[in-house]
C-alpha cells in the first residue's frame, strides 16, 4: 500500500496528467471503483460477483456519502463491497440448497493497486471474450466507467451495453486465473478502446492512455510500454487531425504547432527505454514510425528512410496487409512514386484504403486522370463519413483542376 | 464492433422463394402472430447478446417530398404502389464483425411463413459509416 494520494495520483487522466485532488463525487468513485474490486478479487473472489457487489457498494455511496463521506472512503468501499458480496454469495449458496456456507470471506491483507490492475486487466480481456466484450468489460471494472457512460460512447442503448456486460460476467464467471493473463489479448483491447478514436461525452482515447499507463506500472514488458508510447504520439497529434468545420486533415496539412509537444516528448522518453530493453514488437515498431513523424517540422523533413525501415522490420513482424500498404507509402516517399505503385501491385487489392494510396501516388506521379478516378473509387469504398468526404473533395479538387 | 443496419424490404432485392410470394394477408392469423412473434423473438436475442440497437417497422404509405424555392410549400409526389422497392422495416445492430451480422440477418430471415416455412426473405445488411480510426499510418 503506497498511501492515499499515491492511488488518487495512479489513477489519474491523460487529459490532466497530474494528481490533483479530486472534488468530483463521481469522479471520485470512478478511481476508487475499480481499486475496491481489484482488492476484492485479489482476496478470492469471484470476479462476476464481485463486480456486482462493488457496483451495490458504489451505488449505496453515491446515495450516502453527499451528507455523510466516511473519513477513509476505500475502506468504507472495501467494507461495504465485501458485505454485500458474501451476502449475495450466501443467497446464492442458499438458493442452490447447498449446506456449505461461503468459505473465501476476503481476508485483510496489504493491498498493490498495481497487481490489482493487472489482475482486473486479465480477467476482463479474458479470451474467451469476444472484442466488444472485452472492450465493455474492462472499460468498467478497470475504468470505473458507468454502463451509461460506456454506452454513449459507443452509440447503443444502455440496456445493450448492461447485457453485454453481464453476459461477458457470465462468460468468464468462476475464472480464478491461476496463471497469469494473456497480455497480448489485454494490449488489443486497450488498442481497440484507443483507436475508436471520440464519439461521445466520454473521451475513449484518454481512457486508453490512463488504463494503459498504469498498467505500463505493473509490467515492464516493452510491448506496453511501445503501446503507450504509441497511443501518446498519436494522440499528441489530436488539435491538428479536423479543421475548424471538422473536416479530416490528413498528416502531411496538419498545421504542426498544434501539436503537443510535452505529450510527444513523454511518447518519445517511453519509446526510448522501451527499445533499450531489445525485445521488439509491433506497438513499438508502430511507435517509432510515429516518433518520426512527430520529430519532423513537415512531410518533406520527415526522415523517410528511417520510416521505409520500421516498415520493414513492422512487416517482418506482421503480415498485416495493412502493414504492406503502408510500407508502400513510405517507399513512395523515398523513392518515388513509380516505386511505389510497382510495389503496390503485390499489395492486396482488398485492403482498406488500397484505392486512396493509389491515387495519391498516381497523383504525385503526375497522372491526375487515374489520380482522379481512383479517389473517386476510395471514396466509395471509405468506411467512414469524414475520410469518404475527404477523399470526395480530393476527387473533386484534380477534376477542377481541369484535368 | 460496428453497426449494421439489417433492411426488410416488401419487394425488391433478389427472387423470392415461393413462400416469399403469398401476400401476408393470405396467411392463417395463427402464421401471421408466429411470424410476428418470431421478429419479437430475434429482437430480444440480440438484446440478451448485447448487439440490439433498434428496430422499426416502416407503414408502406409514404411521400416523395423536395424543395420548391423559397416561400414555396414542399412539392408531394407518391405514392407510387409499383415502385420497383419498398422498405417494410429496420434493425440496427452492434456487432463484433460482419459475419457476424451476416448470421443475424440470416437469423431474421429464417421468420416462418404459410405453413411455419421459413420464408428465407433476403436481408439487406449495409454497414453504419464509422469514426475514421486514430491510427493510420
Amino acid at each position: 500500500m503506497t498511501g492515499q494520494e499515491d492511488t488518487a495520483a495512479s489513477a489519474d487522466s491523460a487529459a490532466s496528467g497530474d494528481g490533483a485532488p479530486v472534488h468530483d463525487l463521481a469522479e471520485l468513485l470512478k478511481q476508487l471503483g475499480p481499486q475496491v474490486l481489484g482488492i476484492l478479487v485479489r482476496r478470492g473472489a469471484d470476479f462476476a460477483a464481485a463486480e456486482d457487489a462493488v457496483q451495490e457498494a458504489l451505488v449505496e455511496a453515491f446515495r450516502r456519502w453527499p451528507n455523510d463521506q466516511p473519513d477513509e472512503p476505500k475502506a468504507w468501499l472495501v467494507t461495504v463491497a465485501s458485505r454485500k458480496y458474501v451476502d449475495a454469495v450466501r443467497s446464492e449458496v442458499a438458493r442452490r440448497r447447498r449446506e456449505e456456507r461461503f468459505h473465501e470471506e476476503p481476508d485483510q491483507g496489504a493491498t498493490e493497486q498495481a497487481d490489482d490492475t493487472l489482475l482486473l486487466l486479465f480477467l476482463s480481456c479474458h479470451p474467451a471474450l469476444p472484442p466488444a466484450s472485452a472492450v465493455a468489460l474492462t472499460l468498467r471494472a478497470v475504468g470505473g466507467l458507468t454502463t451509461r457512460q460506456i454506452a454513449q460512447a459507443y452509440l447503443v442503448p444502455e440496456a445493450t451495453m448492461a447485457q453485454r456486460i453481464s453476459r461477458a460476467k457470465r462468460t468468464i464467471s468462476g475464472e480464478r486465473l491461476t496463471q497469469p493473463g494473456d497480455l497480448g489479448v489485454v494490449l488489443r483491447v486497450l488498442y481497440l478502446v484507443f483507436n475508436e478514436g471520440y464519439t461521445g461525452e466520454v473521451d475513449l482515447a484518454a481512457e486508453a492512455i490512463r488504463l494503459t499507463r498504469q498498467l505500463a506500472r505493473t509490467s515492464d514488458e516493452p510491448e506496453v510500454a511501445g503501446l503507450l508510447a504509441l497511443m501518446l504520439l498519436h494522440h499528441a497529434r489530436r488539435a491538428s487531425r479536423r479543421n475548424p468545420d471538422g473536416q479530416l486533415v490528413t498528416l502531411a496539412d496538419q498545421d504542426r504547432s498544434l501539436w503537443d509537444t510535452a505529450t510527444i516528448a513523454d511518447g518519445v522518453r517511453i519509446l526510448q527505454t522501451a527499445l533499450a530493453k531489445d525485445r521488439l514488437g509491433e506497438f513499438q515498431v508502430q511507435a517509432a514510425i510515429a516518433a518520426l513523424h512527430a520529430d519532423a517540422r513537415s512531410t518533406a523533413e520527415t526522415d523517410w528512410t528511417q520510416v521505409l525501415e520500421w516498415y520493414d522490420e513492422l512487416a517482418r513482424l506482421t503480415d498485416s496487409p495493412v502493414v504492406a500498404l503502408n510500407r508502400v507509402v513510405a517507399l513512395g516517399e523515398v523513392d518515388g512514386p513509380l516505386a511505389g505503385l510497382k510495389a503496390l501491385a503485390s499489395v492486396d487489392p482488398g485492403v482498406p484504403r488500397h484505392a486512396a494510396v493509389a491515387a495519391y501516388l498516381h497523383e504525385k506521379a503526375g497522372d491526375l486522370a487515374q489520380a482522379r478516378d481512383l479517389y473517386a473509387v476510395a471514396a466509395r469504398a471509405a468506411t467512414s463519413t469524414a475520410e469518404r468526404d475527404h477523399l470526395t473533395r480530393q476527387a473533386a479538387r484534380l477534376h477542377t483542376d481541369g484535368t | 464492433m460496428a453497426k449494421y443496419l439489417l433492411l426488410k424490404h416488401y419487394r425488391g432485392g433478389p427472387e423470392r422463394s415461393p413462400q416469399g410470394c403469398i401476400p401476408m394477408d393470405q396467411w392463417t392469423p395463427q402464421e401471421i402472430s408466429d411470424h410476428i412473434g418470431f421478429m419479437h423473438h430475434v429482437a430480444d436475442t440480440l438484446r440478451e447478446r448485447g448487439e440490439f440497437v433498434e428496430g422499426e417497422g416502416l407503414s408502406p404509405d409514404g411521400a416523395f417530398v423536395r424543395y420548391d424555392g423559397e416561400g414555396k410549400p414542399p412539392v408531394t409526389d407518391g405514392p407510387f404502389a409499383e415502385t420497383k422497392d419498398l422498405i417494410a422495416g429496420w434493425m440496427v445492430i452492434d456487432v463484433d464483425s460482419v459475419d457476424r451480422a451476416h448470421e443475424a440477418a440470416a437469423f431474421l430471415s429464417s421468420a416462418p411463413g404459410p405453413g411455419g416455412v421459413p420464408l428465407n426473405e433476403w436481408i439487406e445488411v449495409r454497414a453504419f459509416m464509422a469514426e475514421p480510426p486514430v491510427i493510420t499510418e
